[in-house]
Formats: structure tokens, C-alpha cells, sequence
């Protein structure tokens, strides 16, 4: 499987600003690819797991541990396996982008559909039953429609999530085989190599475009769509808006195209496309016990086998050294993640706090949060590894920052959500008691936003960790700065092409991040999930 | 109203008891027969915790008993069946479809072609008065009229069996009253394509209003208690003797029932394991008040006191049960009177009744004597909630011993029996000296 390949015939890259548009959309054409088959994981993966306890019980945790897997830590095994599959054409390069792309948008889709289906109303459910749906009628009708504002949201949240990595993903080399796919991220590859910083300027200005008009274009109208699937039986208050889902219900011919779009969907939706009879109702019976043990056993058993494969594979060429010395690299880049979170909180919990609660600047600020947490900040990279080269800043501390540049307004927007959505009543509360300084910090707004802080710092803490892959080890033309840590070892090794000791890095990266979630983030999320509540 | 005496729908030796993690299985239902006649409005009256509802959703097929069976057409019920359909207590509109395509859903697995789902469900908007609504979005909708969409989506299937569970209980009254009205309009100028239908509730003047044939089930398990013939003449005035004389005879089952239950239970568990009903001390010293003072002057009827306070009886049983529970009065034969202790606990100030709470709740509460002993022999004085949650389900359902526990929470607190911390979720010792 990890046999070398052969050189494969590539387009030339051009640094033109004329070509920029080309391969904005061609790097917009991957993100949709991987949506689609994001999306389609999410249907079946969700689905499956939801309505077999068993498959549960396997799928769920699996996907808990994907969820943590850095995406560009194994980027170097998923090019050298597509590209083995379809040797001497660019196809496997751009099916290892792509799932590249879907690695980093399918996971929390899946869980987001999977926590649908679960919590589908139990009067809806009654009722689908008792008037007979099929299966697919129940799926069409009641659970995806159920899913789709929590779902939507979490596209939109990959999709952010997804500029990073295709931008990533387009230009890297493994071992002696070198890719640059026509994309931006190419583009700025190739500007980094040749120390263009106009070129670099250029390629920042196309992805602003690209992800404004993607916005526009696709996540506005959905989101507005989306509006009448909310569950709550009152009236919104903030209805969403925009100008195309506008445009669509007021031209003619644009509205008549969506009607005949809408009926087609309802029509599929309506038909029964059943080839079993309707399920039998039984009553619930504590599950056989004996039968639960098998099936855990099997799955254990499946567990160690494939552990004792990767084990294998990995251990001839590793000793010692190579464990203390990830140990090592995983431990400062451990240190980095818990330092800049605590800086970025200590800046954007007070902004997030003051814009929130002034409702027409928060209108305001918001879409800019939320844009700043989708654009991929790796394009900016080469502008700070100048500034860094420029003035001979020490890499191992000013490299830093880069790791969190892309996902610290995670905390931002989250925080800002939080205190605009604090009660009206506290607030005044407040004030008539006259509560001010360090104890309405601490009594008042923190708690009040903290749910939201919590959710907000683990989608940042999470990005840090795989943005450490790109930022920890840099260049700029051939100045090479090395900040140190698990990322740039990583790094290090794909390009050398040593696959053991990626394996070895990713294993211990993700140990890490899945440590971080379980012994601080989720205790911290359930304790502010039992703290605010009133009842 | 009776055309013919011919069964639809018979519900045989019917029991029901869910599983639990430990212990003897839950029992909700316990061998019920009973017979849905053509041209009948059965109700099926009974508590909270009567298995009514489950009753219902089996009579639906979308449960299936634990033992006995539905027969509807000479066959078994394995599932929901074509001419059954139910109207839902909160209403389970989808709230992504309009009011017509609400309707038409509950034709999709009739496998009609479009046109035809799209004339029925129109012909049944019409008929319940949703004209011009088609196109609204449930949300956009008062309660009343989202509940006429339920009928509605009901209707369209040309059911010939309707089950409604408890379908006006989440309205307001004079909606519920218009509501009421208008489908007993529809059913006694046979508008309906329904033979029979089948209503839960727990509103009596509801169930004398509109049914022909009452069966009361009692609670814990689920057994019938009573069957009430109503044979007056339609449309029926509430302000009528013979009207108020069955009301009457169905609050007299009821308040039977309920202080036998209570007496039952303190037989059966005689110990901590009784499941108590969530009722707040402020609402208990309030009833006992307004009990002791004039014009009841310590004994009241049930209905009648609801009735002046503006409650649902259902909304005052669980008050009364835990006066009866702690002797503060007695319940009986659908009346309330207060005891000796209630008459001090009435004329008392705040931190007299206070004690006299404390002395009762340890004395007549075992689940409290019990938390306070065990807080007393564990060296730390503190006891995790856990440790309760768990012997409380070895008699009751999670729902029930969950409740419970929390009710017991506030009387301890209340009473300054114990303390408990919500963030360790342990109970505490209160140390004595203050």
C-alpha cells in the first residue's frame, strides 16, 4: 500500500492573479464534494447508530475517538492510499483532498444527526406511528426535518472548519512524491516558495471573496429555509434573512423552478417504499444480557486485533528514544494549547462579554466573528513567518500564536451568543442591586456565559491541536523555522515520509486531545450544564 | 345514542408492566376488559399514574400488553391499524409542514394518489372549520386551532375507530368549551365517518358532558373500578339535576378511590417505598387555612372547593393526598376534613407550624424517618442521594421515585429535618445546635 509512486502528470501552477478564479472555484468544487459525501455519511452513519443499540454501542465511541484524530496528521497515509488506487492520474490526489475535506466535516454532522434522532418528540413519534409511516416516510417526514436546524448548523460549523484543510490538503509531499493540485492552497504554497508576498496578498483577498459569496449564495438561503424546521411551536424572534432565498420567492420564474423542485422532494418524501409490513409494536424487554457480552466481546476482540496490526507496523523501527522524544514534543505542544487558551480567553471573554451585550453592535459583530473563524488561517501563515524572518523573533515562541490564529473566534462568537442571549431580567437584577466590578463577573456574567465559553473553547482547544500540524514548522522560501512540538514533528515526518513515526505522533496527539476532552472539557461542559439550569 | 350494540373495538384481559433495571417488573395495567360499541363515546376517567393513557395507546396499537389483547375485526391488533386513528393530548403536529400538508401527512401510508389525499384532506379541513388556514404554519396557530389540525389529520382517514387522548386538556377553558361543542355538533348529526370513539381524561364534567359510558380505573395498578351508564339526552345542560347527580356519583368513586389507595399503599409498603405526590408545603398550609376557615369551617367537598379556588381537582388531589398522608385531614368519600393536628397546624404561627410539620413528617412520612436515621448512623452525617434513588426503585418507577424523593427534599428542608447540596447531591445532617 505504501509503495512509492510514480511521478504524476500535474498542471503547472501559475502565480497570475488571473488564474485566481479558476482555482477558487476549483477549491470550492472539492468543499462541495466532501459536503455531499459528508452528508451522505451522516444519513447512514447517524441513522445506523441511532436505531441499533448495538451498532451503538461500537459506532458512537469510534466516532468520539475520529473526532480527535488530527485530520493533517494522517493526510500522508490517505494521499499515498487514493494515489495507489488510481496511479498516473491527479484522480487519487483529488479523492485525498476531498476526503481530507470529509474528515474534517463528517464527524460532529454524524453526531449532530445521531443526537437528533434520539431526542425525535415523543408525541411526533406516537403520532408517525399510529398514522403508519413507512420507514422512509418516517425519515423524510419526521427525522430529517427534525435534524436539520442542528445539522445545518453543524455543516456550517465544518464548513468553517473546511477552508483550513483544503487549503491544506492541496499542496503537500510525502516522502519524494510531490502534490500541488490548481487551488488556492497551491497558490499560496507556491507563493510561500517563491517568497511572494504579493502573490500571498492576492490569494488572501480571492478567499475572502470565495467564502462571502458561499455564504451568500448557499449558507444564507439554507439557514432561512431552515427557519421553519425549528422545532419550538412559537414565533421567532429574529426571523433570518436573505437576499436570495428573497430573489427566489419574488421572481416568477426563479419561484416557479423551486416549486417544481419542492413537489419532485415531496413527492419522493410521500412515497411508502416499503418492502417489508409495518414493524410490529412489541414490548420492551430488558435486552439479553448474554448477547450484549458476545457482541462486546467480538468488538474487543476486533479492537485488538486491529491495535496489534498498527502495533506491529509500527514497533521495527521505533525504540525508546522515539516515544520519550514525542513525549516530549506532545508535552510542549500541550503547554502551547493550555497557554493560548487561557490568553485567548483572557482577551475575547471581556469583548465577546461587551459586545453581546450591546445588541446592535453584536448584530454587527457577529457575521465578522463567524467569518474570522472561517477563514482558513493558514493562508495568513506566511505573512507572520515574514514578519517573524524579518526581524529574527524566536520561532519557538512567536510561532505560537499562529495555532490559535484560526479558532480563537470560536470563543468569540460563542461568547458573544452567550451574553446576548442572557436574560433581560438578570441584567436588571444586577443593576438595581447594584452589583458592579469583580462580583458581577463572578456572580452575575460568567456563570451566565459559561455554557456557552465551555462550548466555544473546545471547538478552539480542538483546532489548535490540528492547526499545530501547519504552524508549529513553517517556511518562507528557504528559510525553515521550527517552533518544536508534536505538530512539527509530525510535520517533520511526513515530509520525510517515515510513516511509523507519523503513526506514532498522530497515536500520541490524539491520547492527548481525547485526555483534554475527557478529564477537563467534558466534566467542565456537564458542570455548567447542571449549574445554570433552574429546575 | 346507541344504534346498534355491535363491538368495534374489545380490549381482553389486558395487563401491562414495563421492565425495570431491578426488581419485580412495574405493574401499570392489571387484567382490564373492555367492550368500544358502535355509536359510543366511551370515557375512560382515572388519576394520574392509572395507566388511562396507556390503555389508550394500546387499544391504538402502538403498544403492545404485556398479556391479553386488542381485538379489533375479529383479529388480534399487531400495530397501528387503518381504521383506528388518534388525536393526541399535545396535538404532535409537525411543525415543518402547513395545516394541509399536516392533514394530508396522516394519508401517506393509504398510498393515495395525490389528487385524492389532497380532496380528503380539504373535505376534512372543512369540516372542522380550518378553512382558510390551509397554508399557516402550526406555529402561527392558538392552541385551539392547532388542536382543530389534529382533529382534522384524524378525520381525513375516515377512521372508524377515534381515540382521543385527553384532546382538550392542553387548552384553555372557553377554547376547550368551543371545541367541545362544535365536535359534539359534528358527532350527533353524524358528520363523522366514526362509528365509536374512545376519550381519556381526567376533567369529570368533560367526561359527563360528552361520553355515553364512563369506566373508571383505579391506580397502582390500573384496574376498572367503576362503570358510569350516562344516559341523558343530547345536547346535555350542564345547570341539570341528573347532570349534577352523576358528576357527583363520579367525584364519590373517585375520592373513594383515592383515599383507599392511599390507605392501600401504607398497607403494602408500610415503609419508605410509598410513592409520594408532589405537593408544596406553601400549597398544603395554604389549603389547610383556607380549610379551617369559614365557609367550610374544617370540611370541605372536593369539587366544590376546587371549584371556588379556580383548580382542577387533579391539581388539588395531590395537596389533599399528602394532608391525608401526614394527618393533618382526612380524605374521604370525595371530602376533605381537617384532623385535630390540622386544626392546631391552621390556628398556629409560622415557626409552631413549622415543628408540628417536623413531628408529622417523621412520624407518618417513613421515607423522611428513614433519610434522618441514616443520616444519624453514618459517622459524617451525609448520605448520597444515590443511595435513596436506588431503594426507592426497587418499589417504584424512575419517574415516581424521582418525584418522590424530590417532594421529601422540600419537606425536609422545610422542616429542617435535614439539608441536602445539590452540587454533591448529598443529604446532610443539620447540626443541632443553631
Amino acid at each position: 500500500m505504501l509503495a512509492p509512486i510514480a511521478a504524476i502528470h500535474q498542471p503547472e501552477i501559475s502565480l497570475s492573479p488571473a488564474a485566481l478564479p479558476n482555482y477558487a472555484l476549483r477549491t470550492t468544487m472539492r468543499m462541495l464534494a466532501a459536503l455531499a459525501a459528508s452528508l451522505l455519511f451522516t444519513f447512514t452513519y447517524g441513522t445506523l447508530a441511532a436505531k441499533s443499540r448495538r451498532a451503538e454501542m461500537v459506532l458512537i465511541p469510534l466516532l468520539d475517538v475520529l473526532q480527535s484524530v488530527p485530520v493533517l496528521g494522517y493526510l500522508s497515509f490517505t494521499v499515498v492510499f487514493f494515489v495507489s488506487l488510481f496511479p498516473q492520474r491527479t484522480l487519487g490526489v483529488e479523492l485525498a483532498a476531498i476526503f481530507a475535506i470529509f474528515t474534517s466535516q463528517a464527524w460532529n454532522m454524524a453526531f449532530s444527526f445521531f443526537q437528533a434522532l434520539r431526542t425525535v418528540p415523543h408525541d411526533l413519534d406516537e403520532a408517525s406511528h399510529g398514522f403508519r409511516f413507512s420507514a422512509w416516510q418516517r425519515f423524510w417526514r419526521l427525522e430529517v426535518p427534525f435534524a436539520v436546524p442542528g445539522l445545518l448548523w453543524n455543516t456550517m460549523m465544518s464548513m468553517s472548519g473546511g477552508w483550513f484543510f483544503v487549503v491544506a490538503s492541496e499542496a503537500i509531499s510525502v516522502g519524494d512524491l510531490q502534490i500541488a493540485l490548481p487551488g488556492i492552497g497551491s497558490y499560496v504554497a507556491l507563493a510561500i516558495q517563491q517568497q511572494n508576498l504579493a502573490a500571498v496578498g492576492w490569494a488572501i483577498v480571492a478567499m475572502t471573496v470565495t467564502i462571502l459569496i458561499y455564504d451568500q449564495l448557499l449558507f444564507r438561503p439554507l439557514v432561512v429555509w431552515s427557519d421553519k424546521f425549528r422545532y419550538e411551536q412559537t414565533a421567532a424572534q429574529v426571523v433570518p434573512r436573505s437576499w436570495i432565498a428573497d430573489l427566489f420567492r419574488r421572481t416568477t420564474y426563479l419561484r416557479r423552478a423551486g416549486d417544481a423542485f419542492g413537489a419532485a422532494a415531496q413527492a419522493a418524501a410521500r412515497s411508502r417504499l416499503s418492502f417489508l409490513p409495518h414493524v410490529a409494536l412489541r414490548p420492551w424487554h430488558p435486552p439479553a444480557r448474554w448477547l450484549d457480552v458476545a457482541y462486546a466481546l467480538c468488538a474487543l476482540v476486533g479492537g485488538a486485533y486491529i491495535g496489534r496490526q498498527l502495533f506491529h507496523f509500527v514497533t521495527p523501527t521505533l525504540s525508546r528514544n522515539d516515544l520519550i522524544e514525542v513525549a516530549i514534543n506532545g508535552g510542549i505542544t500541550l503547554l502551547r494549547v493550555a497557554i493560548l487558551i487561557v490568553i485567548a480567553s483572557l482577551i475575547w471573554v471581556p469583548i465577546g462579554v461587551a459586545v453581546g451585550l450591546r445588541p446592535a453592535l453584536a448584530e454587527k459583530v457577529q457575521p465578522l466573528a463567524q467569518f474570522f473563524a472561517a477563514f482558513p488561517a493558514n493562508l495568513l501563515f506566511p505573512v507572520a513567518v515574514y514578519l517573524i524572518v524579518r526581524f529574527e523573533l524566536s520561532p519557538v515562541i512567536w510561532l505560537s500564536p499562529l495555532m490559535i490564529l484560526g479558532t480563537q473566534w470560536y470563543i468569540l462568537f460563542n461568547v458573544i451568543a452567550g451574553a446576548t442571549a442572557f436574560p433581560t431580567d438578570f441584567k436588571e437584577a444586577a443593576t438595581t442591586f447594584r452589583i458592579r466590578g469583580w462580583r458581577w463577573w463572578r456572580d452575575v456574567m460568567l456563570p451566565g456565559i459559561f455554557p456557552y465559553y465551555v462550548t466555544g473553547a473546545i471547538t478552539a482547544s480542538g483546532g489548535a491541536w490540528n492547526a499545530s500540524i501547519v504552524s508549529e514548522a513553517v517556511s518562507w522560501g528557504p528559510v525553515s523555522l521550527n517552533g518544536s512540538g508534536l505538530g512539527a514533528y509530525i510535520a517533520q515526518m511526513t515530509t520525510a515520509g517515515d510513516y511509523p513515526r507519523i503513526a506514532l505522533g498522530i497515536a500520541v496527539m490524539s491520547v492527548l486531545v481525547v485526555g483534554m476532552n475527557r478529564l477537563l472539557w467534558h466534566p467542565l461542559y456537564r458542570y455548567a450544564e447542571r449549574r445554570t439550569r433552574l429546575d | 345514542m346507541a344504534d346498534t350494540d355491535e363491538t368495534i373495538l374489545d380490549l381482553r384481559n389486558v395487563s401491562m408492566a414495563f421492565a425495570k433495571r431491578s426488581g419485580e417488573p412495574l405493574r401499570v395495567l392489571d387484567s382490564i376488559s373492555l367492550s368500544l360499541r358502535s355509536g359510543e363515546i366511551l370515557g375512560l376517567l382515572g388519576r394520574s399514574g392509572s395507566g388511562k393513557s396507556t390503555l389508550l395507546r394500546i387499544a391504538a396499537g402502538l403498544i403492545r400488553p404485556t398479556s391479553g389483547e386488542a381485538i379489533y375485526h375479529g383479529a388480534p391488533l399487531a400495530g397501528p391499524a387503518e381504521g383506528i386513528a388518534v388525536v393526541f393530548q399535545t396535538f404532535a403536529l409537525f411543525p415543518w409542514l402547513t395545516v394541509l400538508e399536516n392533514v394530508e401527512a396522516g394519508l401517506d401510508a393509504l398510498g393515495l394518489k395525490h389528487a385524492e389525499a389532497l380532496r380528503r384532506a380539504e373535505q376534512a379541513i372543512d369540516l372542522i372549520g380550518l378553512d382558510g388556514f390551509q397554508s399557516a404554519y402550526p406555529r402561527e396557530l392558538s392552541g385551539g386551532m392547532r388542536q382543530r389540525v389534529g382533529f382534522a389529520r384524524a378525520i381525513a382517514v375516515q377512521p372508524e375507530v377515534l381515540l382521543m387522548d385527553e384532546p382538550f386538556s392542553a387548552l384553555d377553558v372557553l377554547t376547550a368549551e368551543t371545541l367541545r361543542t362544535d365536535f359534539l355538533d359534528l358527532w350527533s348529526e353524524h358528520q363523522l365517518p366514526t362509528k365509536a370513539v374512545l376519550m381519556v381524561t381526567h376533567n369529570i364534567e368533560e367526561a359527563v358532558l360528552m361520553c355515553d359510558r364512563l369506566i373508571m380505573l383505579s391506580s397502582n395498578p390500573g384496574r376498572i373500578a367503576a362503570e358510569i351508564p350516562v344516559p341523558l339526552p343530547r345536547p346535555r345542560d350542564r345547570l341539570d339535576k341528573e347532570f349534577g347527580d352523576i358528576v357527583d356519583n363520579v367525584y364519590g368513586v373517585l375520592t373513594a378511590r383515592a383515599a383507599a389507595s392511599v390507605g392501600a399503599l401504607r398497607q403494602a409498603h408500610g415503609g419508605p417505598g410509598q410513592p409520594l405526590p408532589p405537593a408544596s408545603v406553601n400549597r398544603m398550609s395554604g389549603l389547610v387555612s383556607i380549610l379551617a376557615a369559614p365557609p367550610y369551617n374544617g370540611r370541605a367537598e372536593l369539587d366544590t372547593l376546587a371549584r371556588s379556588l379556580g383548580l382542577k381537582v387533579n391539581d388539588l388531589f395531590p395537596i389533599a393526598e399528602v394532608l391525608h398522608i401526614l394527618e393533618f385531614a382526612e380524605l374521604s368519600e370525595g371530602a376533605l376534613k381537617l384532623t385535630a393536628a390540622g386544626q392546631v397546624f391552621s390556628r398556629s404561627g409560622a415557626e409552631q407550624r413549622k415543628q408540628l410539620f417536623k413531628e408529622h413528617l417523621l412520624r407518618f412520612v417513613p421515607l423522611a424517618a428513614h433519610i434522618c436515621r441514616v443520616l444519624h448512623e453514618r459517622s459524617g452525617g451525609s448520605a448520597p442521594r444515590a443511595r435513596f434513588e436506588t431503594e426507592l426503585e426497587d418499589h417504584l418507577n424512575r419517574h415516581d421515585s424521582e418525584r418522590t424523593l424530590r417532594a421529601v427534599t422540600a419537606w425536609g428542608r422545610f422542616a429542617e429535618v435535614f439539608a441536602y447540596d445539590d452540587k454533591t447531591r448529598m443529604f446532610l445532617l443539620i447540626p443541632r445546635v443553631r
